[in-house]
């Protein structure tokens, strides 16, 4: 028993968390304890999370991607507060890619039904959706999902091992475990006498947990609910984390590579002699691998150092086949707007009888709008990059990744080694957004890998690598009708959303054997999902077949939807004549959480009273990754140019773990959102991208950042995330705010396009 | 060549017209300064040079002459430079990539300017990118360090 208990983590059959079952959790995990095989001497496992040595070292495994949301903080404190220790006393690494650290929590959240549906169907497609993502394995850090996934998980991990630490202080003193205590990685004897976690850990690692331990209520919480210090702030203010960028290792190489700017086209032909009469660079390699058709062709180059290898990859003459898609922004949205048009859509919203409501609307009460927005590039601070080396039979990666079961997998096909034989050593992300979920880079180093006689090499690309092939948040276009009732609400309200399909794209770099069939419901996440009520409300998505390689980008769908929905819900509540916020009152009525949002936000931003002159307000709502958030925006007109004085927002998870870790994200959500609608896009010419580094395609500056309060309310019964909730309502609160100050509707993005923002 | 970085002196063999961060990173394993852009639009290469801010991407290591301070060597021992203090009073890193850079920067704008006003930061730290939006921690921490300092 002992041996199966420290090989697999039985979740659910040794704990109840305060009488309440666990549900989806007690499926056995089938997948085997990581840590087991490769413990230093003295140290002992008791579950994938948590390591204790014999110098009473206690060490919790972070499997996911720190890439600015604090996560070795808060995954960390999940086990403190249960092992009864503070998070300052506890080790963290990050954790190796193990099918271990599945993450359940983020498709149950990416399952198509809205988060407020909780009957029995909708809660069977989730707990569905969620069992994909243990039976693939996915160790992910996405959908503002680790918290929830690792709230259970992390503190059953602290808790079993505290008991198990309690039994066996019980076996060896002959105590009853009721009267033992633990405190400070200790157990503490009644008459006050302490045995060190370090000294029981190997005998406790081979004991079953006791049957009826509980996890702590949350009215005992000591750490979680409260600000905790973060535990990575001394090495990010001291230059020493150490970010893939950063890796080195003794006889490493450098390397940049440079792939068709026509993503996917092929490579006809290359001249490296330039190149390589360049000081420092070794060698010039095709890049050319499987699946060109989607990664395209191009050249790598090899060197001693970074720079060099930069040099050399201008100085190869390279001759570049066609794009497999349109040449130009016009033609590509054409296919969008054609698509929205006429294009066959899957209804994830259809109440009621839209058709039929539609067919005896009296002219004067219908409203209609088009919607359009560009794609956009994530543009992380970090360029991509990635170290391989490959030798003795073994392939060892060194990088950033929010997907590091799926790199493995990946790599270990590209350099033909077994996934037993691919060792995945994360460090931390310069940021993720989405772009690090991608396999492109870590296979381009795997493969540079190939062709240095097993010494370690470091792809870095540049800015310009970086923004110019991407896989982007893709346009979209939403044509939208609604009918107006005789009583000012919208009777009926027809959504037609069309992009290329998020998930088609990644399904086919990422899993090609799946087929991407049904509907993607990222393309309408946003518009089919938010807790309004309209008699007849149908939200339709349309896949535009375009091959210009799209992936997930802060808040996906979101992104886009949240700017459609709340924009055309502000039309709508002009034509009705009524405040944008007593609108939302009436037609969010049923949803007291989301009532409650737009009230404590109504109060923060003061949002009843007149506004200051000269300064204007906007106001709008988004329900994603189940926490519900509503913003109000406020701009002055300076000199004819708008300039963003504040931004209020109340956001409900449910339950917040760090007050002011989850501010910073809700924030940094915001104003992720507020750069991409001021000013960024990604057009193409050509079949090139235009936009090549941070003097084409910025983001916000200090000087433009305005206030930002954000409130957190627990009112919501289902925990929700708080990385990328923060983005969507931020876009369309803005837009309204403009509308109110200039008249002006916005209905693209950037909003650059029509007006001048102070820079 | 010679360099004089963080009190000491670096020999290293570079191509003079190679950029002062890359023979930093590369040549003497001084990781503090981050690639961000190449172009000297995003700060986070920032070092400074006999105190003042320069962006080491664009700046050719055979040009530079005086002391080259990096984020590696601000810190005495284990006692935080004030800014630093003040950015861990705050809770300022986010990912943490850029924050290197602004710190440098801020270090040189207090140097300068003791007691800088919103609009004096905004104009000394705007062409520092951070993508996670850490401003107004760092508005918080340039003002918390400005008056740690003042009382010392």
């Amino acid at each position: 028993m002992g041996k199966i208990l420290r090989r697999t983590f039985l979740i659910g059959t040794a704990a109840i968390a305060g009488g309440v079952a666990f549900g989806a959790y007690k499926i056995r995990t089938p997948y085997p304890n990581p840590l087991e095989d490769n413990l230093a001497e003295g140290e002992s496992t008791f579950n994938p999370f948590l390591k204790i040595s014999s110098d009473n070292d206690v060490t919790v495994l972070v499997p996911r991607a720190e890439m600015g949301q604090g996560i070795t903080t808060t995954l960390t404190a999940l086990v403190a507060e249960e092992l009864n220790m503070d998070v300052a006393d506890i080790k963290t690494e990050f954790a190796p890619a193990s099918y271990a650290y599945f993450n359940s929590a983020m498709l149950e959240d990416g399952a198509p039904v809205p988060h407020f549906n909780r009957s029995l169907t909708a809660q069977a497609t989730r707990t569905a959706m969620g069992t994909v993502g243990q039976v693939l394995g996915l160790q992910v850090t996405g959908g503002s999902s680790s918290t929830k996934d690792a709230f259970d998980k992390m503190r059953l991990a602290g808790c079993t091992a505290r008991e198990t630490l309690k039994l066996a202080a019980s076996n060896k003193s002959g105590i009853p475990i009721g009267e033992l205590t633990a405190k400070d990685a200790m157990i503490v004897l009644p008459n006050g006498t302490t045995m060190s976690f370090g000294e029981l850990a190997k005998d406790a690692a081979q004991l079953s947990p006791p049957s009826d331990i509980q996890l702590r209520e949350k009215s005992d919480w000591r750490i979680l609910g409260k600000s905790v210090a973060r535990n990575d702030m001394r090495a990010k203010v001291t230059g020493q984390d150490i970010f893939g960028m950063d890796v080195d290792l003794p006889d490493m190489l450098y390397a940049t590579v440079k792939m068709n700017p026509r993503l996917g086209g092929a490579m006809i032909k290359f001249d490296a002699t330039e190149a390589l009469k360049i000081k420092g660079v070794v060698k010039v390699v095709d890049m050319t691998g499987p699946q060109e058709e989607l990664f395209g062709g191009g050249i790598g180059v090899i060197a001693t150092n970074t720079w060099a290898a930069f040099k050399g990859a201008e100085a190869v003459e390279i001759e570049w086949a066609k794009a497999p898609y349109p040449p130009n922004t016009d033609a590509i949205m054409d296919v969008i707007v054609k698509a929205a048009k006429t294009g066959e859509g899957d209804n994830l919203r259809n109440d009621g009888d839209v058709d039929l409501a539609f067919a005896d609307a009296p002219r004067e009460s219908i409203v209609e709008a088009e919607y359009r927005v560009p794609f956009l590039a994530h543009t992380t601070m970090e360029p991509m990059n990635a170290t391989a080396q490959l030798a003795n039979g073994r392939l060892d990666m060194w990088l950033g990744t929010q997907a590091q079961t799926i790199v493995r997998s990946d790599v270990a096909s590209e350099a033909g080694v077994a996934e037993e034989k691919t060792f995945i050593h994360s460090t931390f992300l310069g940021g993720g957004f989405g772009r690090r979920a991608e396999v492109d880079v870590p296979r381009y180093a795997a493969r540079l890998a190939k062709h240095t006689n097993g010494k370690p090499v470091k792809l870095v690309w540049t800015r310009e690598e970086d923004t110019t092939h991407d896989m982007y948040r893709p346009a979209a276009v939403g044509r939208f009708r609604a009918r107006m009732g005789d009583d000012g609400i919208p009777r009926a309200v027809d959504m037609r959303i069309a992009c290329p399909s998020i998930v088609g794209s990644i399904l086919a770099r990422t899993f090609p054997s799946i087929p991407a069939v049904g509907p993607d419901n990222s393309i309408t996440d946003g518009s089919f999902n938010q807790p309004y009520d309209f008699a007849d409300y149908r939200v339709s998505g349309i896949k535009a077949p375009l091959n210009i390689p799209v992936g997930f980008w802060r808040s996906v769908g979101n992104s886009y939807n949240g700017f459609f929905h709340e924009g055309f819900m502000d039309e709508l509540a002009v034509k009705s004549g009524m405040d944008p916020l007593e609108f939302r009152r009436k037609t969010m009525a049923k949803h007291p959480v989301a009532l409650a949002v737009l009230e404590e936000v109504a109060k923060m931003s003061n949002w009843t009273a007149a506004n200051i002159p000269g300064r204007s307000k906007g106001l709008a709502f988004n329900l994603s990754f189940g926490t519900w958030v509503a913003q109000v925006v406020e701009i002055a007109m300076v000199d004819d140019e708008i300039k963003i004085e504040n931004v209020w927002c109340a956001a409900d998870l449910g339950t917040v773990l760090d007050p002011q870790i989850v501010k910073t994200q809700i924030q940094s959500g915001i104003i992720y959102g507020l750069s991409s609608c001021i000013g960024q896009e990604i057009t193409f010419d050509d079949g090139m991208v235009e936009q090549t580094n941070f003097d084409s395609y910025d983001a916000l500056r200090i000087n433009q950042c305005p206030n930002i309060e954000v409130t957190l309310l627990e009112n919501a019964e289902h925990m929700g995330g708080a990385g990328e909730p923060g983005t969507p309502a931020a876009i369309p609160a803005l837009a309204n705010a403009i509308f109110a100050a200039t008249g002006k509707r916005l209905r693209q993005m950037p909003f650059s396009k029509e007006v001048d923002f102070v820079s | 060549m010679n360099l004089s970085v963080n009190g000491q002196t670096i020999d290293i063999d570079a191509d003079p017209q190679m950029p002062l961060l890359w023979a930093l990173r590369d040549l003497a394993g001084i990781k503090g300064p981050k690639f961000g852009c190449g172009i000297a639009m995003c700060g986070a290469c920032t070092v400074l040079i006999d105190g003042e801010p320069q962006r080491s991407c664009t700046l050719p290591v055979g040009s530079v002459e005086g002391q080259v301070t990096t984020i590696d060597g601000l810190a005495n021992g284990e006692a935080l430079h004030p800014v630093q203090a003040a950015w861990v009073a705050e809770q300022v890193p986010q990912c943490g990539y850029c924050q290197s850079g602004q710190i440098m920067s801020a270090v040189a704008l207090l140097r300068d300017n003791p007691n800088p006003t919103d609009t004096d930061i905004d104009g000394a730290m705007a062409d520092n990118l951070c993508r996670c939006g850490s401003y107004p921690q760092i508005r918080a921490a340039i003002k918390r360090a400005a008056k740690s300092q003042s009382e010392t």
